[in-house]
């Protein structure tokens, strides 16, 4: 369970009867659920449930059909303007997003950059701050991620768990309030995962970033998370601490699908 | 080959038009390419209607009746001529930055859109995300199409003789071929080397290019591509 302080302050997300369809494909149906800052939230689940949709949703790689998501009380879809609710432009987009990072299962580095350029892109071009301001914190982050030494490499010389460490350090380079985590162990080595989770569990317990994870990692969900969020068929159907939801599940479903994962 | 040294000196007369075209042709054709390209692609069906019906009307047409139309009838509507080179490469631009709308529409489309999601992410503006990430790495792949565009354009240089613009093929044909007529098989083929080798430099200049830019991405230009601009050399 979030912890009192968490649950009193206002959501940092919010989901509201969210609908997503592709096509005739129901994605998410009435979808409501709501996430206090600095909470960690995992989503679990079978491929196809929706959760990485829901990820899609919030960094506004997706439009949703129905219903409404706002981060820390703004909707990524609409704004008031003269006192009216009118859709959301470039410009209110780009306000929202502003708090929110996102790290992809193929980390999505630029290729045509090196992993400075990568680190400092953004700060500069979208936060204004200066070369050197972003070079000492693109050099504080690779440090923090154990890459110091890789600054000027191209991101195709790394291995595939150094260019996901990097990925980490540029979507923190930009202050993000949320962090979505994209399955981001997946696309690594079996070797190299263990050492990416532990970044990720030392950037959690240390910063008071909010995440919000899809994962088929089942013990890191388990001891990285405030909550766990089970989804099957574009619904939430079990939604407790970890603890709970790992030892006790309610759900004959979630029971199912734990004995499938874990008891490998 | 007795006259070799006449032939050679009479046609390099002609080798200024030709450069100057092809050049000039080439400069336009990037800039028409890229602006094409990228109305292709625009958010707005009017900018994109415009740009088709652009690419359409000037790859579905004669090159030489395009020039001719310029040529000899414009003038009569505007009321002056434009000076001969300049409709040249007019002509030579518009028409070959037709094909080269569609290179870069083609290259942009091929740039994965994980790449532009990742862009996304770091609340990049919409022209960002082009500038700085789309098109760095499309640029490699437009490099051999592009070649084999301009090689293209070098040889379509030879219909400004219509148009009595001095170039080598005029040269060729209205200077040395009336007078030394028994030797028109040996001015015809000095004729196409001299084409040859400036399709040579052409393909040389732009392998460099395409090693610079694949470079910056990180990769070496691959197979398919080292390939295909050998191939156009020869062609």
């Amino acid at each position: 369970m979030p912890s009192l302080d968490k649950t009193v302050a206002e959501p940092m997300i919010v989901f509201d009867g969210v609908e997503k369809r592709f096509g005739d494909n129901v994605v998410l149906s009435e979808l409501s659920f709501t996430v206090a800052p600095g909470e960690h939230v995992c989503l679990i689940g079978p491929s196809g449930s929706g959760k990485t949709t829901i990820l899609r949703l919030l960094m506004t790689l997706e439009k949703c059909d129905g219903g409404t998501i706002s981060v820390a009380g703004q909707s990524l879809s609409h704004m008031t303007h003269n006192g009216r609710r009118v859709p959301a432009d470039e410009k209110h987009v780009r306000d929202v997003r502003k708090r929110i990072g996102m790290v992809f299962q193929q980390f999505n580095l630029f290729p045509n950059m090196t992993v400075r350029g990568n680190l400092i892109e953004a700060p500069t071009r979208v936060l204004g701050m200066s070369k050197d301001e972003a070079n000492a914190r693109a050099t504080e982050l690779l440090d923090l991620v154990g890459l110091g030494d890789r600054i000027d490499s191209h991101p195709t010389q790394l291995s595939g768990g150094q260019q996901q460490r990097v990925a980490i350090a540029r979507a923190l380079a930009m202050r993000p309030d949320v962090l979505l985590l994209d399955e981001v162990t997946s696309a690594l080595d079996p070797e190299l995962v263990a050492g990416v989770l532990k970044l990720l569990r030392d950037i959690g317990s240390s910063t008071d970033i909010t995440f919000l994870c899809v994962t088929h990692e089942m013990g890191f969900a388990r001891d990285f998370s405030d909550r766990v969020m089970m989804f099957d068929g574009g619904r939430v159907i079990e939604d407790a601490a970890p603890e709970k939801l790992f030892t006790a599940p309610e759900h004959e479903r979630t029971q199912a699908f734990l004995h499938a994962v874990v008891d490998r | 080959m007795d006259n070799l040294g006449t032939f050679l000196s009479v046609l390099s007369q002609g080798l200024p038009f030709t450069i100057i075209a092809t050049v000039g042709g080439i400069l336009l054709t990037i800039v028409l390419s890229f602006v094409a390209g990228l109305a292709l692609l625009s958010s707005s069906k009017t900018v994109r209607v415009i740009s088709r019906i652009y690419v359409e009307g000037l790859r579905g047409t004669s090159e030489v009746v395009q020039l001719f139309w310029i040529f000899f009838a414009l003038p009569v509507l505007v009321g002056f001529q434009i000076v001969p080179i300049w409709a040249g490469i007019l002509v030579l631009g518009l028409n070959h930055g037709a094909y080269g709308a569609e290179i870069v529409r083609g290259a942009v489309q091929s740039v994965p859109r994980a790449q532009v999601e990742g862009a996304i992410a770091l609340n990049l503006t919409p022209g960002q995300r082009m500038r700085r990430v789309v098109l760095p790495q499309a640029v490699v792949e437009m490099m051999p199409p592009f070649n084999n565009l301009f090689i293209q354009l070098l040889k379509s240089t030879s219909l400004l003789s219509f148009v009595s613009i001095n170039e080598i093929t005029r040269q060729a044909q209205q200077v040395l071929v009336p007078r030394f007529n028994p030797q028109a098989f040996e001015i015809f083929l000095l004729l196409l080397v001299m084409y040859l080798i400036l399709s040579l430099v052409i393909t040389a200049i732009m392998r460099t290019l395409e090693r610079v830019a694949a470079a910056r991405v990180g990769r070496r230009p691959s197979a398919r591509s080292r390939r295909q601009a050998t191939g156009a050399g020869v062609a």
